[in-house]
């Protein structure tokens, strides 16, 4: 257990950005001892859900698009769980753009993995939502005609409670940051990003060394006015790190005070005496 | 001798207080120990369109909807124009004779009781929202029911809102009294509620004895998007939720409804959905997600008429093909189809069971005759359940093989947090759920799951039921709400029975063979345009039936409608 490895080998392209994501997870889990009898993953599809296959940390992968109603049903039912949510930017924003608002709004008690590689990879490069404009793809030859959704701002406005940015390649930084939002209580996001060596030729490692910085020791992350100013910084040396957001707020799990504070699996399901309830009805 | 049914019809525009007086006046019946079944019209409106709630009342049983008024309440101009060519012979029409509703085209052997109702209304102080609580008071006056039991309901309902309670004790009252004094002669002609001793029934339509059933059955987690007919769960469930500790949701979407669901199940909660055709289609990526991940879940579809938004508040049986058939490629499933809200409550039951016990969705199909419609019935009879979460473990095993490949295609099933490593995969996965795309493992795990449908046919597929003498001259064929029009209209005949099919996968094909054989005369009944039950009958029998009467402009079968489908085919 203690590395979390399994039988199986990583299957993604030499120099992918999930390998050094796949490890600041690792290192975080191990520091902080998760493991099967008190974490679990989720996973949506794309080239990031493979990680489920290598992480010996009971999981579900499910639909494209969906990890996210799969994880607040995860948590609603067991908040003792600790409950990591692994997505791309195309699952988490195409087929999974409502359910992104609606989670965040919620302010279920998840941390969300966004590896961002702007595009669609496990399917050979099309755009994705996250896909600047005018940017050649696949689907896109002339040039994207659509923009991008900045997800910072997004979850910013959908009502996250935690949110941040981490380069998947700094592994001290994304391990931290990756402990931070998975204490925090709430909604917790972290946009990663996530060069596709095979598929993308701009967001590559290189440009990222290039151009990020680090959100400067004074930034204050409880001004939303301020965290949507910084959100929407981006460009050459001006793609800020760190934590942008956080705000306390109830949890959705938090508010189910009839439940006694027990996870819900904890209830015994057996209601042999109905009487008063039928009674109702006569 | 066949029951007499009384067909008491309350008439007028939405927002009139239409459902909600016929409701109170059927729990008046049923107290006074009649039994009823409600039949309610109503246009997707909240306000405005014709509002019709037929109560039928009978000593004997009573299951299903009628053609005929005996009594007709007619709160507008309207109700008389719509029902005028419903009423029996001799029937009673109430109505505000100061208001100006005109009757001169009702035919002459009707029974006239002009009542000033707004009137009365506002000597109570109560203007026209108290219509309809003096025209109740006046039809238990004319039935000689006894006014107490009448009182008592409405305190039941009201003792939290005093000037209301006040006010529709009066009105109740004051309408009683008024038909007392004022038609003492028809009175004598007039169907009579008065009290005789029964054994207690409840009164409730089918949303809520599912919900009943679910609360039974243990539920702990349910996330439904709201769609007619099945928002009445959603009320039920969200009120429930509080003193049986357990948890509903409504979430964005039906896709989120059926992967939270999911999600709950995975985690170890007793979970179930609901929806109606237009939420399934998009609950059907969640459905195969469920199969391959072996991951239990109920499901309840409610037919309304379709296709996209359809005809929203009426009925249909059009969605039998499209839950055994939605999804790509195939997964384990099991469907099955309530006639009544009786049934609808041990099918939900059954479908918790099940859901356990073979790891995989379970669908409890009903329709908006069942889930809409109130029936006296006897009180449910849980004693002989238990819970069982099957092959269910939270023992630590470090090698915990989720999808072991088994004889019965049931493997073990463990949950996050134990301890145990497994992943619930929506990739083809080999015994512990790593994704796996080799032909032997694809192989092994497709007939492991798909085997479940074969053990449950040799351990828990039921016969299918026949009403009626078993050699009868007709056999009439059908399922759901249609049941309940069926089985009363043949209850006048010696020699008309009736296969009621619940199972419809996986479908009970010997036994069907068997009595669709044996049957002289066949026809088939249905509410949807191909006759789906008979495509599925001819699919696993070979047996097709060719005298198909099919409806689906979203009316029920009526009673009567039956009496003439089967007197016509025992003529030739």
């Amino acid at each position: 257990m203690a590395d979390l490895a399994t039988p199986i080998m990583p299957n993604w392209c030499p120099g992918c950005g999930n390998f050094t994501i796949w490890l600041s997870f690792k290192n975080a889990a191990i520091e902080n001892s998760w493991d099967n009898t008190n974490t679990t993953i989720i996973a949506g599809i794309g080239c990031h859900g493979h990680l489920v296959n290598f992480t010996k940390l009971t999981s579900f992968e499910g639909l494209h698009g969906r990890p996210l109603p799969l994880a607040s049903g995860v948590k609603l039912a067991n908040t003792r769980l600790n409950v990591f949510v692994f997505t791309g930017d195309g699952d988490c924003f195409g087929e999974g753009g409502n359910h992104f608002i609606h989670a965040a709004r919620r302010n279920h008690d998840l941390t969300i993995m966004l590896h961002d590689n702007g595009l669609y990879a496990l399917t050979t490069g099309q755009a994705s939502p996250l896909t600047e404009h005018g940017v050649k793809t696949k689907s896109t030859p002339t040039g994207n005609p659509d923009n991008p959704i900045n997800p910072l701002v997004m979850a910013i406005a959908s009502g996250a409670t935690f949110v941040a940015r981490a380069y998947g390649s700094d592994v001290k930084q994304l391990t931290e940051i990756i402990k931070k939002a998975n204490e925090h209580k709430g909604f917790a996001i972290i946009d990663i990003l996530q060069p596709c060596e095979t598929y993308n030729k701009i967001l590559t490692h290189q440009f990222y060394q290039d151009n990020v910085y680090y959100l400067e020791d004074s930034y204050d992350p409880t001004d939303k006015v301020k965290a949507f100013e910084r959100a929407h910084e981006f460009g050459e040396k001006k793609i800020p790190l760190g934590i942008f957001y956080i705000e306390e707020k109830p949890t959705l799990e938090s508010q189910y005070t009839h439940l006694e504070n027990k996870p819900l699996i904890d209830i015994p399901l057996d209601r042999k005496n109905m009487d008063n309830m039928f009674n109702k009805y006569l | 001798m066949p029951n007499k049914v009384y067909k008491l019809k309350i008439a007028g525009q939405a927002g009139q207080g239409i459902k909600s007086s016929g409701l109170t006046f059927s729990r008046f019946a049923t107290r006074s120990g009649f039994n009823i079944y409600n039949y309610f019209e109503y246009p997707s409106l909240i306000r405005g369109g014709h509002n019709v709630m037929q109560i039928n009342i009978s000593d004997g049983e009573v299951r299903g909807p009628s053609r005929f008024t005996d009594f007709l309440v007619a709160l507008n101009q309207e109700s008389i124009h719509k029902h005028k060519n419903t009423l029996s012979e001799g029937a009673f029409v109430l109505y505000d004779g100061d208001s100006r509703i005109k009757v001169d085209t009702l035919p002459p052997s009707v029974k006239l009781l002009s009542v000033p109702l707004s009137k009365m209304a506002h000597e109570i102080g109560g203007q026209e929202i108290l219509i309809n609580m003096v025209a109740l008071g006046v039809v238990a006056g004319m039935m000689q029911g006894d006014i107490s039991v009448l009182q008592a309901l409405v305190e039941e309902e009201y003792h939290d809102k005093p000037e209301i309670l006040k006010a529709d004790i009066l009105a109740i009252e004051h309408g009683f009294n008024y038909a007392q004094n004022n038609f003492k002669d028809l009175i004598l002609e007039c169907f009579k509620l008065q009290n005789h001793k029964k054994e207690p029934r409840l009164i409730l339509n089918g949303s809520d004895s599912t919900s009943l059933a679910a609360v039974a059955s243990g539920i702990q987690f349910s996330a439904i998007y709201p769609m007619s007919p099945i928002t009445g769960i959603i009320s039920n469930l969200a009120k429930f939720q509080t003193d049986s500790k357990f948890i509903f949701k409504q979430p964005e979407d039906e896709i989120a409804a059926i992967v939270m669901s999911i999600g709950a199940s995975f985690a170890g909660a007793r979970s179930m959905t609901a929806t109606s055709g237009g939420g399934f289609c998009l609950m059907t990526e969640g459905y195969g997600l469920a199969g391959i991940t072996e991951t239990p879940l109920v499901i309840i579809e409610g037919m309304r008429p379709g296709p996209a938004t359809g005809l929203p508040t009426w009925n249909s049986q059009g969605d039998l093909l499209f839950v055994l058939n939605a999804h790509q490629d195939e997964f384990p499933r099991l469907v099955l189809a309530a006639g009544d809200l009786t049934e609808a409550f041990y099918m939900t039951m059954e479908a918790f069971y099940l859901a356990d016990k073979y790891q995989t969705p379970v669908v409890v199909l009903l329709d908006k005759n069942i889930l809409e419609h109130e029936q006296s019935v006897p009180i449910f009879d849980i004693s002989a359940y238990r819970i069982d979460r099957g092959k269910m473990t939270t023992d630590f095993s470090p090698d915990f093989k989720r999808f072991l490949v088994t004889e019965d295609g049931v493997s073990p099933r463990t949950i996050p947090g134990v301890g145990n490593f497994f992943i619930a995969n929506s990739d083809e996965h080999d015994e512990k759920g790593f994704s796996n795309e080799e032909i032997e493992n694809r192989n092994n795990q497709m007939n492991k799951r798909m085997r479940k449908l074969q053990t449950f046919i040799k351990n828990d597929l039921p016969k299918p039921t026949i009403y009626g003498n078993e050699n009868a001259d007709l056999t009439i064929v059908s399922w759901g709400s249609n049941k309940g029009s069926i089985t009363q209209a043949i209850s006048e005949f010696q020699n008309v029975n009736y296969l009621h099919l619940t199972w419809m996968n996986p479908f009970p094909t010997e036994e069907v063979t068997k009595i669709l054989n044996r049957s002289k005369k066949l026809v088939i009944l249905e509410c949807n345009y191909s006759g789906q039950l008979a495509i599925l009958i001819k699919q696993h029998t070979g047996i097709d039936i060719i005298d198909k009467i099919l409806k689906f402009d979203g009316r029920p079968f009526f009673v009567e409608e039956i009496s003439d489908i089967i007197n016509e085919r025992l003529k030739n």
